[in-house]
């Protein structure tokens, strides 16, 4: 039987194949090398960058729901000059595309990021204008069409790499965001970030989060990411990265059939480190069941009933 | 190196209520494990979806098997409990072990309740000459392991809450006990592990720190990944002077010298 290609074109970035890993639930690609060679994967977005060194929320910043989790880690991460100097260069030993995902309090200051991370060797950029986690910036800039269409038309004019921008599910009108995003010059988006949320200890009568909400994800939140991956696809000319709840590849065949051109895979990985080689392998077999070549035999193919 | 394992149990024993010692066959682990480390365990099911962090109870390396023991807390443990025959899908051996050097003489654990389990394998490696176990736990009948205790120690003392088993006391009043008498002796503890509820470990560290005897610490915190990649598992500790951040319980420890760590 021939071999079927899983490489997919996104931005003008060649990806071997649509898995890559999501923001915040990788690192900096470090601890998983141990148990997946990381050149098998398709890209990796790394742990949301800002422009000085975040301290991150206080303990406990996890608490499992019903098929899901809730986090609230708050971007806890080394800043987006100590991860040029000390990860980068690891992270670059190996043949898959790394993406920087950034995040601010200001304008200015996500367009400096994409400023300094021009001159490094990072694939693209990946627009964080949806953690629910942090008090200022961030999630205020993706809720509205307006926001996102002012901060993605200043950071652009700064990026030298493709710009991704992720969207936050916590919104009423997916298409609009969308559609904003595209306007103002992205090159992708990617949906969703994580839906927030609440979990209650009961007998302290307390949210288990000591940041008490935080931004759920896993497979309990599948339905309503296809659902909005689906959605954005239909309203946006540029590709679509989707993600929410990806755990097998018919997770994964679900998301591209509504029109993502690649799949992100986050809190799966805490349970399995080897399920994005699985995903990948399950595709394969996938598009060999139904004599399909390519990859692009299954992106958006999804008819409505 | 840590691995991801599918491992035959080997065997499964209920050792009071809702406390459960569980047995796995691996080659792996038994040659790897250190103690204070800690196995992510896939209890089975969507609705109990992360795996569970279970510290290091025994090792047999004769057997090639391994204990864990753990009690029953919620979804995923209850579940896990069930299981007394087949594999189990693991993550292991994971996190920074206690210390163990020839240099310490005169050891000293302190357990509380499930805190007291990853100390009965660190006793049993270390080659310290002098070495004591206080534990403590709520009443009689959560009192397990004994026997095992005190093969693994020449010293061993019983606390409960209740008083309905050994002294009617804090194990961190036993502690300041074992202190006073070895002082009285001319001796003096060289180092002191610790594992069990966070306010009995800052007691521990606080006795620890006010009679200068190094301590270490096991700290315990709600983990996503246990691989040290998701950054949930927080623990806030000294960096340099006057600076503080957040270390990750699964890989930086959770072992970590008491006076590393901020107790609030």
């Amino acid at each position: 039987m021939n071999k079927v290609d899983l490489s997919v074109k996104i931005a003008g970035i060649d990806f071997k194949n649509p898995l890559i890993m999501a923001s915040g639930t990788y690192g900096f690609g470090k601890e998983y090398s141990e148990y997946v060679d990381l050149n098998e994967l398709g890209g990796i977005s790394v742990k949301g960058l800002t422009l000085k060194e975040r301290k991150g929320n206080p303990p406990p910043r996890i608490a499992e729901t019903p098929a899901g989790i809730l986090n609230s880690v708050g971007l806890q991460n080394p800043g987006v000059d100590a991860f040029i100097k000390d990860d980068l260069p690891f992270l670059k030993q190996y043949k898959t595309k790394i993406i920087a995902n950034i995040a601010g309090n200001t304008i200015e200051e996500y367009c400096e990021m994409a400023e300094i991370l021009g001159s490094s060797e990072i694939d693209a950029i990946e627009l964080n204008v949806s953690c629910p986690n942090v008090k200022a910036g961030c999630l205020a800039f993706g809720t509205t069409p307006k926001g996102i269409e002012e901060i993605t038309s200043n950071v652009k004019k700064y990026c030298k790499q493709p710009l991704i921008v992720k969207l936050t599910p916590n919104v009423s009108d997916i298409k609009s965001i969308a559609m904003a995003a595209e306007a103002a010059g992205a090159d992708c988006i990617s949906l969703i970030n994580t839906i927030l949320g609440l979990a209650i200890d009961i007998h302290k009568k307390r949210p288990i989060l000591a940041n008490n909400f935080g931004g759920m994800s896993g497979p309990a939140v599948k339905p309503i990411a296809l659902r909005m991956v689906y959605e954005a696809a239909q309203a946006v000319k540029i590709p679509v990265i989707g993600m929410g709840g990806i755990s097998t590849s018919d997770d994964a065949i679900e998301f591209l059939l509504a029109g993502a051109s690649a799949v992100m895979v986050g809190t799966a990985n805490f349970v399995n480190p080897l399920c994005p080689i699985e995903i990948k392998e399950g595709i394969e077999q996938y598009l060999k069941r139904y004599n399909y070549n390519s990859i692009y035999d299954i992106i958006g193919k999804l008819e409505l009933n | 190196m840590s691995k991801v394992l599918k491992e035959q149990i080997d065997n499964m024993e209920m050792l009071c209520q809702d406390v459960f010692k569980m047995t796995i066959k691996s080659e792996y682990v038994a040659a790897n494990a250190l103690p204070g480390q800690f196995v992510n365990v896939k209890c089975g099911g969507i609705d109990a979806l992360l795996r569970r962090p279970i510290s290091i109870c025994d090792v047999d390396k004769a057997k090639n098997t391994f204990d864990i023991v753990f009690q029953i807390k919620g979804n995923g443990t209850e579940k896990l409990c069930h299981k007394c025959a087949g594999d189990v899908d693991i993550m292991a051996p994971l996190g920074n072990p206690f210390l163990i050097d020839d240099k310490y003489k005169n050891i000293c654990v302190v357990g509380g309740g499930i805190g007291t389990f990853p100390l009965l394998y660190l006793l049993k490696s270390s080659k310290a000459e002098n070495k004591t176990a206080l534990l403590g736990f709520r009443t009689k009948a959560a009192v397990v392991l004994e026997n095992q205790f005190r093969a693994a120690a020449q010293n061993v003392e019983i606390a409960t809450d209740d008083g309905t088993y050994g002294s009617k006391a804090f194990v961190t009043d036993l502690l300041e006990q074992r202190i006073l008498e070895l002082s009285k002796l001319g001796q003096k503890l060289d180092l002191i592990y610790t594992c069990g509820p966070t306010p009995m470990m800052r007691k521990v560290a606080a006795i620890a720190e006010k009679n200068n005897i190094a301590c270490q610490v096991s700290m315990e915190q709600r983990m996503g990944c246990g691989i040290g990649a998701c950054l949930v598992c927080a623990c806030k500790t000294k960096q340099g002077e006057d600076e503080w951040g957040f270390s990750h319980v699964c890989k930086d420890g959770p072992v970590f010298w008491s006076t590393d760590v901020c107790w609030e």
